[in-house]
C-alpha cells in the first residue's frame, strides 16, 4: 500500500502543490461552464487524450456546434470552427476536402445534430465525407434547460413534455447511430455512454477506432456518446448515471454498430456495452 | 491566351479559378446552375474541390468550413437559394470568414437581399455589381480580393442575362496589393503551447480563458463596416458635369440605360448617369454631388423600387427622385421582361424631362 495522496488526520503544514498534471495537454483551460454532474466534460476529455495518444495524428480541426459544449471549443487547444446550429458536417466537410491531412471532427449535441442538423449528418455520412462526427446525446436541450429532442425516450420528462414523452403526442425518438449504420457511406459507427469509468473508457477505444478509420481514408466515422444532463433530467443529479444507464440506454443501446463498413451483429455489439 | 467567345457562367468561373477560388459548393438552380456546372469542370483541374451539395444550407456551410481553413472558397444560387443561406451569411460576416457568393438573379428583385440581408443581427456584405462580362471577369476577382482584405463574405450580383449572354472575352488574373497574411485561419496544424485558433461568430478566442466580451467584438464589427463604407463605394459616372437629368442604374438595367443615354446625348439631350458598381457600399456621395448639379434624378431599376431608397437616402432634398423603372419580367420567370429596351427606356427618360410620371 502506497502512501495516501492526501492525509486528513492534521491539518496541512505546507501548502498544496501539484506534483503532476492530471489534465490532457491538449486541455488549455481546466475551467469548464458545464453543471456539475454533466457528462459532456467527460466525453470533451475522452477525444482529447484520444488525439494526444494517437501519433499517427499529424493536424486536426475540431468544428463544434451550437449547445453547451460549445464554449469547449475555448478549452481545446485544437484548431477550431464554431459552426451554426445543426451544420457542422457541412462545414467539416469544407474543412476536411480543403486539409485532408488533418483529423477533422465535429462536436455537437442531439438538438444540434439529430434535430436542426439531421440532414447534413446524414448526407455526410451518405457522401462517405471521411470525417468523424462525435454526438453527445443527452437526450435534451440542456442549454435551455431541459427541452424534448429527436432522441428523447419515451416517457422521459421534459419542459415540454412534463408527464414524459407521449410517443401518440410527441412521437418517437430517432436511434441516430443505428440509422448512419444504414448508410453504405458510413465505415465505423459506435454508441458509448460516460455514465461510469467503463464507459469513459470505451468512449475513448471508440473515439481512436473512429480516428483510426478516418486516417486510413475508409470514410465517415461516428461516436455517440450519451450524457447526463443534471438540469434537463428532473431528478437528482446523483440519479443521473443510474437513469443514464436503465432508462435512457436501454433505448440508445451502446456497443459497435459498424467497423470496417460492415454491420457488427447485436450479439457482437454486447462486449463493452450492455 | 486570346479572347474567345464565352459564356459568362463560364466567364464568371474562369475569373474565380484565376483569382484562386479551390472550394466551391452549391445547389443547381436557373440561371445559377451554368456557374456551378463550371466550377464542377473546372476546380479538379486546379487542385481544387466542387460538391454538388444537398441543399443551399449544405452548400453555405461547405464553403464555410472551406474558407475558415484558409482556402479561397465560393458558393452561390439565385435570391431563392440565397435566402436559404441568410443565417449563415450573417454568422460568416460576424465569424469574419471571407467567402465569395454568386448571385446569379432572376431580375433585379433581390437589391434589398443583397444590400439588407435576412439575417439576424448588424452585419454588412460587400456587393459588386457587373455591368458586363468583361467587368464581371474583373469583379470576381476583387470579389476574393476583398474578401480576404476585409475578412469579409462579398456577393456578386449577376443574372440571366450576364450568367448566359456569350462575349468575346480573354480570362487573365489580375494582380492586387499584397494581402495580410492569413494568421487566424484553421488549418488544423498542432501547435502546441496554446497556439491553436478559433473562428468563431460569438467573439471567443482561445486566449480568453473562456470569458468573451461581446458588446467589444460588435463594436470593432461596426467600425470594419464603417470603414468598408467610406473606402470601399464604386461607381461609374457618366455625362454628369452638365446633365438636366442623372439617371441611376446598375448591372444589366444599367447597361440598357447607357446605350438609351448615348443615343440621347447624340441628339443633344442631356442626360448623365451614376453607375453604382458596389451596392453596398452605396456610392452615396457621386449620387449626391451628381444630383445636386442636375437637380433631378431618375431610378432605373427591374424591381417594385429598392434601391431608389438608397439613392433617396443620398440625395435627402437636394434633388427631385423618381423612379423610371418598374418590375418586368417574362414567362420564364427569369427577369428577361420588356423594360430591357433602350428605346423603351429612352422613352421613359424624355417623358421624366418632360415632367410626365411614369407609372410602376
Amino acid at each position: 500500500m502506497s502512501r495516501p495522496i492526501l492525509s486528513t488526520d492534521a491539518p496541512p503544514r505546507e501548502p498544496a502543490t501539484r506534483t503532476h498534471r492530471a489534465s490532457p495537454e491538449l486541455l488549455l483551460a481546466e475551467q469548464h461552464h458545464m453543471c456539475p454532474g454533466c457528462g459532456e466534460p467527460l466525453a470533451a476529455r475522452m477525444i482529447l487524450e484520444a488525439i494526444e495518444e494517437m501519433p499517427e495524428i499529424e493536424g486536426a480541426i475540431g468544428v463544434v456546434g451550437i449547445g453547451c459544449y460549445t464554449g469547449f471549443a475555448m478549452s481545446m487547444d485544437v484548431d477550431t470552427i464554431q459552426a451554426l446550429h445543426g451544420r457542422a458536417p457541412s462545414l467539416a466537410t469544407g474543412a476536411k476536402r480543403m486539409r485532408s491531412d488533418a483529423l477533422v471532427f465535429t462536436l455537437q449535441g442531439d438538438g444540434d445534430m439529430v434535430n436542426e442538423g439531421l440532414q447534413e449528418i446524414l448526407h455526410t455520412a451518405a457522401r462517405g465525407e471521411n470525417v468523424t462526427c462525435v454526438l453527445l446525446n443527452n437526450g435534451v436541450f440542456g442549454e435551455t434547460g431541459g427541452h424534448m429532442t429527436a432522441t428523447t425516450v419515451i416517457g422521459q420528462r421534459t419542459k415540454n413534455s412534463l408527464d414524459g414523452r407521449d410517443a401518440a403526442y410527441h412521437g418517437h425518438p430517432i436511434l441516430i447511430g443505428d440509422l448512419i449504420a444504414c448508410l453504405d457511406g458510413a465505415s465505423y459507427v459506435a454508441r458509448s455512454s460516460v455514465h461510469d469509468a467503463k464507459g469513459v473508457i470505451r468512449t475513448k477505444q471508440m473515439l481512436k477506432e473512429a480516428f483510426a478509420s478516418q486516417l486510413a481514408g475508409a470514410g465517415f466515422s461516428f461516436v455517440e456518446v450519451l450524457t447526463m444532463c443534471p438540469t434537463g433530467w428532473f431528478i437528482p443529479t446523483a440519479e443521473g448515471p443510474g437513469y443514464l444507464d436503465e432508462v435512457m440506454g436501454s433505448v440508445h443501446v451502446t456497443g459497435e454498430l459498424k467497423r470496417d463498413g460492415k454491420r457488427v451483429s447485436p450479439s457482437g455489439s454486447s462486449a463493452g456495452g450492455r | 491566351m486570346t479572347a474567345r467567345l464565352i459564356e459568362g457562367s463560364e466567364a464568371i468561373a474562369a475569373a474565380g479559378v484565376a483569382a484562386g477560388c479551390r472550394f466551391f459548393a452549391g445547389y443547381p438552380m436557373t440561371p445559377f446552375t451554368e456557374v456551378l456546372e463550371h466550377f464542377a469542370t473546372m476546380l479538379p483541374a486546379s487542385g481544387g474541390t466542387c460538391i454538388n451539395a444537398e441543399s443551399e444550407l449544405e452548400a453555405v456551410g461547405m464553403a464555410w468550413g472551406a474558407a475558415a481553413t484558409g482556402a479561397r472558397a465560393a458558393t452561390g444560387s439565385c435570391g431563392q437559394g440565397l435566402a436559404l443561406m441568410q443565417e449563415s451569411f450573417s454568422e460568416l460576416t460576424r465569424a469574419e470568414v471571407p467567402l465569395v457568393i454568386f448571385n446569379m438573379a432572376r431580375g433585379q428583385g433581390d437589391y434589398f437581399q443583397t444590400t439588407r440581408g435576412g439575417g439576424h443581427g448588424d452585419y454588412r456584405i460587400l456587393s459588386l455589381a457587373p455591368i458586363d462580362l468583361g467587368e464581371a471577369v474583373e469583379l470576381t476577382q476583387l470579389a476574393f480580393d476583398l474578401a480576404d482584405r476585409w475578412r469579409n463574405p462579398v456577393i456578386v450580383v449577376g443574372d440571366y442575362l450576364l450568367a448566359h449572354t456569350h462575349e468575346s472575352l480573354d480570362v487573365r488574373p489580375l494582380d492586387f496589393a499584397p494581402l495580410p497574411a492569413k494568421d487566424w485561419v484553421a488549418d488544423g496544424e498542432l501547435r502546441g503551447a496554446k497556439g491553436s485558433r478559433l473562428v468563431s461568430s460569438l467573439g471567443m478566442d482561445k486566449q480568453g480563458g473562456g470569458e468573451s466580451d461581446p458588446e467589444r467584438f460588435w463594436k470593432r464589427l461596426d467600425r470594419k463596416a464603417r470603414e468598408i463604407a467610406a473606402t470601399e463605394q464604386r461607381w461609374e459616372s457618366s455625362f454628369t458635369d452638365d446633365a438636366e437629368l442623372v439617371v441611376v442604374a446598375y448591372g444589366t438595367a444599367a447597361r440598357f440605360a447607357r446605350s438609351a443615354i448615348h443615343e440621347l446625348r447624340a441628339d443633344g439631350i442631356r442626360v448623365g448617369m451614376v453607375r453604382p458598381i458596389t451596392l453596398w457600399p452605396f456610392p452615396s456621395q457621386a449620387v449626391r454631388e451628381a444630383a445636386e448639379r442636375a437637380g433631378h434624378v431618375a431610378v432605373f431599376e427591374l424591381n417594385a423600387g429598392q434601391m431608389v431608397d438608397d439613392v433617396r437616402l443620398a440625395v435627402l432634398e437636394r434633388a427631385r427622385v423618381v423612379s423610371i423603372g418598374g418590375i418586368s419580367t417574362d414567362a420564364s420567370h427569369f427577369g428577361v421582361g420588356d423594360l430591357l429596351d433602350a428605346d423603351r427606356i429612352r422613352k421613359r427618360i424624355e417623358r421624366t424631362l418632360r415632367g410626365e410620371e411614369i407609372e410602376p
